[in-house]
């Protein structure tokens, strides 16, 4: 007898253990990349469902670009050692140590430079493959791209020469020095993470959470203004002549502190914000990613060069 | 708690045809009319449209591409989109419809089980029409809705409308397309697609997102015989807890049929059976597993089984074969080389290849068998391929899951063609 279907939530994630575990039956050395973000927490509870009750196939990775939020790098770490699984924390810090990353001046995004320190990484541990928590409803590049998305030897994407993708039949094969990029949870959207993280009862930084900080309003857009990072530091801080005004909001996508603004909330429970979710006007990035507005076509631009 | 009432799963689809036909149009109105644009989207696409020059905001500039594309003026490659209805989730697989792209199309259909064929109702159905609807149904999607689209620039003439309904089952009937429902409707003014218009009153039947609400779910409508490739095993040795030095998990994903505790097993190649111990998610056991869900199989007896292998029922195992006769579409600007050896990956099984004939080519514009010497990118044609290692199938027209693969040209990794087994 055929079955009633599963529901969107079971598929997604059924769909998303079996790229999981795709990536650790072709793939020799995998590696999955952890900012400590919503989406990334999902990936780490798809991880569980696939593997358990054995250790995950691949250690866990951070690109830090030292302008991190600081609770959502105690985060990172905290949710790494419950899961008692292996945490690589590699800095854009050390590659401007190096001279592999130059700013164009003292308070350039760091964002952008994750790509040189991530393909660095790759090359120190010989990773074969990294596994993003990157969706395709975010931007219209990612809707062009792979599941099992191949980089060059020089972590480039090429977008007029993907392999074709076919049935569940994922191709994560490659030729040493060259990478793939697996995004198993490329069909979900924002309202389906949500909605995950309501059901399985994920735990999140509370920076998701709606909260009062100091902001300014710079171009229209929140900016937060004197935040600590975690060695107390202060960064961003305002510019003279700023109002400083106490806003409550809520992040709706976390990175680096140069690039990511809140949204004015009250949704101070998971299902708060789903509500929210559902009847927002603003897409996740569109209010809140300050790189992806310098240009049209920033995220297949840095896709080309290696960003994930 | 969840907050959602009901939940119908989620329905693949695939929309054929070109920005000419309205293509772009139609998927900007479904997002548009389903509210999965939001406001800051919309503000971009207006002052494009108005930078342009129109009158009304061009819905179509919702799905405008990449830069690689814009700037050559053209679409290369399939985008997926989303909406949900708060009811059912849907995954808009958006392919571009010139011949030459053939292979964007039957990977775009590969995972859908619905089509829509999109017919401009000025042109009526043309060779494109009749292409995207052979491909649709060799690639086995079971769901075909023709939407007769640019109704209101024949000022919604119902004789229209069923002059092309009757040319198309006349065509469809040729080549052995059954479920196929028509709908007349204007992109640009929304007619039919969520809301019902009022240009349209002639038309009693369902809106398209009706249709699209009450198309089965992939796997629903038949039975199927189980299938369960093992992508991973799981032997958690090293683990401090003892009970787990024994544990041996047997990892993948439920290609079709079901499966419970205490089913009859056989382990292909090896032939060996035994009973299903546990079925279990992330450790936890549940009492059975049904096609589509990612599980672990434990059995009652130690059976060495590694990647590659096949779990089935054991009274409904499949063929254990080495020679394969199938369709097979041609993806890579390389032509094939009948001389060399290529890869097949038929579930989690990959087998050293041969191509051994080719019967004949099908001319996808005239739908006529042509004989071929070799295949050229967004050819498809009837081949037959000798393995190394025997791969356990099943038709493509029986089962989607056991009855495709892939070729791969191990010089670079590509994937190189879409077979499906006849």
């Amino acid at each position: 007898m055929p079955h009633r279907p599963l529901s969107h939530l079971d598929w997604l994630e059924a769909e998303a253990i079996h790229i999981l575990r795709e990536v650790a039956g072709q793939c020799a050395n995998p590696v999955l990349l952890f900012s400590g973000g919503k989406d990334s927490i999902c990936l780490l509870r798809l991880a569980e469902k696939a593997f358990r009750p054995g250790r995950f196939p691949f250690p866990l990775m951070h690109i830090d670009t030292g302008h991190n939020y600081k609770e959502v790098v105690e985060f990172r770490d905290k949710r790494a050692a419950e899961l008692g699984e292996r945490l690589i924390v590699r800095s854009v810090e050390d590659s401007m140590k190096r001279g592999t990353v130059v700013l164009k001046h003292e308070n350039e995004s760091r964002n952008k430079h994750q790509s040189v320190t991530l393909l660095e990484a790759i090359e120190e541990f010989g990773f074969d493959a990294c596994i993003g928590g990157a969706r395709r409803d975010e931007e219209k590049a990612r809707a062009k791209e792979r599941i099992m998305s191949f980089r060059d030897e020089f972590g480039q994407w090429d977008p007029k020469n993907q392999r074709p993708e076919l049935w569940n039949l994922y191709n994560a094969r490659s030729h040493k020095g060259e990478n793939i990029r697996a995004f198993p949870i490329s069909n979900w959207t924002e309202m389906d993470v949500w909605q995950y993280i309501e059901r399985e009862g994920l735990e999140l930084p509370s920076i998701y959470f709606a909260h009062t900080r100091p902001v300014v309003i710079r171009q229209g857009a929140i900016v937060p203004v004197n935040v600590p990072l975690v060695s107390g530091e202060l960064t961003n801080l305002p510019k003279a002549g700023e109002d400083i005004v106490q806003l409550q909001v809520r992040f709706r996508t976390v990175g680096d502190i140069s690039c990511t603004a809140p949204v004015e909330s009250d949704a101070d429970t998971v299902e708060k914000i789903v509500v929210e979710t559902a009847t927002t006007t603003i897409t996740e990035r569109g209010a809140t990613r300050l790189d992806d507005q310098t240009s049209e076509a920033s995220m297949e631009q840095r896709k080309k060069e290696g960003y994930f | 708690m969840t907050t959602h009432v009901e939940d119908h799963g989620l329905l693949r689809f695939l929309t054929c045809g070109s920005v000419d036909d309205g293509k772009s149009t139609l998927i900007g109105r479904l997002l548009y009319d389903t509210k999965a644009i939001l406001a800051d989207t919309l503000n971009a696409i207006e002052k494009t449209s108005q930078k342009r020059g129109l009158g009304a905001v061009d819905l179509s500039l919702l799905t405008d591409g990449l830069q690689a594309e814009r700037e050559q003026g053209i679409t290369i490659d399939v985008a997926y989109r989303y909406f949900s209805t708060g009811t059912r989730k849907y995954i808009i697989a958006d392919a571009p419809g010139h011949e030459q792209y053939t292979r964007n199309m039957v990977t775009a259909a590969s995972t859908a089980n619905l089509a829509i064929i999109l017919i401009d109702a000025r042109k009526g159905v043309l060779t494109q029409t009749r292409r995207h609807s052979k491909l649709a149904s060799l690639v086995g999607i079971p769901h075909l809705v023709v939407a007769v689209n640019k109704m209101d620039l024949v000022d919604y003439s119902q004789e229209v409308f069923e002059q092309i309904r009757e040319d198309y089952l006349r065509f469809a009937a040729k080549v052995g397309i059954e479920d196929v429902r028509f709908i007349p409707l204007s992109a640009l003014n929304g007619d039919m697609i969520v809301e019902r218009g009022e240009s349209l009153s002639w038309y009693d039947g369902p809106t398209l997102l009706d249709i699209l609400e009450a198309t089965p779910g992939a796997h629903s409508e038949h039975a199927e015989a189980f299938r369960f490739p093992v992508q991973y095993v799981c032997r958690p040795q090293d683990s401090a807890n003892p009970d787990l030095h024994d544990y041996r998990g047997f990892m993948g994903r439920v290609e079709s049929g079901s499966i419970r505790v205490g089913d009859a097993v056989t382990v292909l190649p090896s032939g060996l059976t035994s009973t299903v111990k546990a079925v279990q998610i992330g450790g936890q056991d549940i009492a059975e597993a049904v096609t589509e869900q990612s599980v672990t199989l434990l059995l009652a007896d130690e059976i060495d089984t590694s990647r590659g292998d096949m779990i089935v029922k054991s009274d409904e195992a499949p063929a254990a074969v080495k020679e394969i006769r199938a369709n097979l579409c041609w993806l890579s600007e390389t032509p094939l080389d009948r001389a060399r050896t290529y890869l097949i990956r038929h579930t989690t099984r990959d087998a050293k290849a041969k191509l051994t004939g080719i019967d004949h080519r099908l001319d996808v514009n005239t739908l006529e068998h042509l004989p071929a010497e070799k295949l050229a990118m967004n050819d498809i044609a009837e081949v037959s391929f000798k393995l190394a290692q025997p791969i356990f199938a099943d038709p493509y027209a029986t089962n989607r899951a056991s009855g495709a693969f892939i070729v791969i040209d191990e010089s670079n990794n590509n994937t190189v063609g879409a077979g499906m087994i006849l």
